[in-house]
């Protein structure tokens, strides 16, 4: 097979598009354009029908009851409806929130907000492998706790929470567990029964799906949960979520979600083995370390630090022919290294040096290797280049010297 | 964000990078920036006693391509330069010639910082005083 060029290794980003799935949306955009909550014409009937399959489509993936399937604009709006919409819908069982400080912006954020506004929330540390320390949650539960907000499948090093140790706890303290499984679904088995999850948010452009399109599954037995609504309208949705459905768009997540369910137990395996081979090429690379724990694992991310390099430096490299991201491509506009690695216990200068691989659906085996030479030979080149370099392989320690900080 | 042309070409073929001998008398070095800030310089300037002119400089820089690309035009310059027509180099014209968004200005300062640093190493070397910076970053 040839190489494909450039090499797209951002998929915790997005994911491409898979092709099928734009062929099941097509019809809805013009031919069956209704309304899927107008009841009272074909057009809305054939709308509505499509929504169903897709509520089914996506159900099934997490083996969930197709009722208990919140449509929304993504896990963003997911994170939100999920958090804030606990903390008014049980405020007379109290006010207090437990997260933990790897959790993505949207839940970060959320949780800042409902400090704004009256509420409490523990930001648990993680442990230098990216998890956390289930007795430090237990410990953290008041008769005041609601929430426990604690991530699936981490976006910028894959760790993988012991989620069904997590909802365990919760249970047992009649505390409610949301996850958000932005990352996880669709690339691991995901079972809301199995893992005891109560609320779960997650977003189709993140498993080939369309953009723009994403669910919350909100539990509706043992216990049934309810969320207020944080956007007012038509009361779409079972009164959670108003606003008309963006119907090829649900028609496109639930395709997504059919293909996953299928190919997700051959793609895992295939991912992995092609991460594996990815790092343990650039592992061969001296003061060169992976991120996170690499046992609990996404199959299809891989960070690495590259010591004494800076990731950003080191992208320039070869950013004209593949395409990575160092940190989170949300922050990596600002200047800070990533706040997730800092949260590991990595020191600035190594969260500086590190890269987010994250493999996909439509990576080949050529492209990895194409990957390994490119950022290898782009190391070796920098290294070179760097001063800190140098004074390691002269034996000057680095941490004694005094920087002049800007 | 997408780098300038000039950014790229010294990233892609920097000029002078290496080493000079900091135990000499003639050579300044000046070591600026952090590990944790993602930028570190170090420049080294040698200059010629006889004429007063610098007539080599070498720079290492562990940073993104702008950092890189500010430290190779910064030995470019130079060379060939007397220490005071040196510490004239401002920050704002290496943003100019490398055309720099307002986000990596600082590459420029830290460019100018290790200029001035190396200086006033070759200074204090050879007996003279200290220069005190007047601009505050």
């Amino acid at each position: 097979m040839n190489l494909n060029l450039p090499v797209y290794l951002d998929n915790n980003a997005t994911t491409p598009m898979d092709p099928r799935v734009l062929e099941a949306m097509l019809p809805y955009f013009v031919e069956k354009f209704g309304n899927a909550a107008s009841r009272n014409h074909s057009f809305g009937w054939v709308a509505e029908e499509a929504v169903d399959y897709g509520r089914e489509q996506v159900a099934k993936l997490i083996n969930a009851d197709p009722k208990e399937i919140i449509f929304t604009s993504g896990a963003t709006e997911g994170d939100n409806l999920a958090i804030k919409g606990v903390f008014e819908m049980y405020a007379s069982k109290g006010n207090h929130i437990i997260t933990c400080t790897t959790e993505h912006k949207a839940v970060l954020d959320t949780c800042k907000h409902i400090e704004k506004i009256g509420g409490r929330v523990t930001y648990l540390q993680v442990q230098a492998d990216g998890l956390i320390d289930l007795t430090e949650l237990e410990a953290a539960i008041t008769p005041e706790t609601i929430l426990i907000s604690i991530m699936y499948g981490n976006n910028e090093i894959g760790v993988i929470q012991p989620v069904r140790e997590i909802s365990k706890i919760a249970r047992k303290h009649g505390v409610l567990f949301f996850t958000d499984a932005t990352q996880a679904v669709g690339k691991i088995p995901v079972d809301v029964q199995a893992d005891g999850i109560d609320l779960m948010a997650f977003s189709g452009h993140k498993m080939y799906g369309p953009k723009g399109v994403g669910a919350l599954y909100v539990r509706r037995k043992n216990p049934r949960v309810k969320v207020t609504a944080q956007m007012d309208g038509g009361g779409h949705e079972r009164g959670m979520r108003s606003g008309t459905l963006n119907v090829p768009g649900i028609v496109g997540f639930g395709k997504a979600c059919e293909l996953c369910m299928n190919e997700m137990e051959s793609e895992a395996k295939r991912l992995s083995a092609m991460r594996d081979r990815l790092e343990n090429g650039l592992m061969v690379l001296e003061e060169t370390y992976v991120n996170g724990n690499r046992e609990h694992r996404l199959p299809h991310t891989a960070n690495i630090s590259f010591k004494y390099v800076e990731g950003e430096g080191l992208m320039m490299g070869f950013n004209k022919n593949i395409a990575l991201s160092s940190g989170s491509a949300c922050t990596s506009a600002s200047l800070e290294p990533s706040y997730v690695l800092k949260a590991l216990g990595l020191g600035d200068d190594l969260a500086h040096s590190s890269l987010r691989f994250g493999l996909g659906r439509f990576t080949t085996d050529e492209q990895i290797d194409y990957t390994i030479n490119a950022v290898k030979e782009t190391v070796l080149k920098l290294r070179e280049m760097s001063p800190l370099w140098e004074m390691y392989k002269e034996g000057v320690d680095i941490d004694a010297i005094e920087w002049a900080h800007h | 964000m997408a780098y300038s042309d000039k950014v790229i070409d010294h990233y892609q073929n920097p000029k002078n990078v290496g080493t000079l001998d900091k135990s000499k008398q003639n050579v300044g070095t000046g070591l600026v920036g952090a590990p944790e800030c993602g930028d570190v310089m170090r420049l080294q300037i040698e200059v010629d006693e006889a004429s007063g002119l610098i007539m080599d400089a070498k720079f290492k820089t562990f940073g993104c391509g702008s950092a890189i690309a500010s430290s190779s035009l910064a030995t470019e310059w130079l060379k060939g330069k007397t220490v005071d027509q040196a510490l004239a180099i401002d920050n704002m014209d290496i943003v100019e010639e490398l055309n720099l968004p307002p986000v990596k200005i600082h590459c420029s300062v830290l460019a100018e910082d290790a200029i001035k640093a190396a200086i006033n190493d070759y200074r204090v070397k050879n007996g003279m005083p200290e220069l005190v910076e007047e601009k505050a970053h």
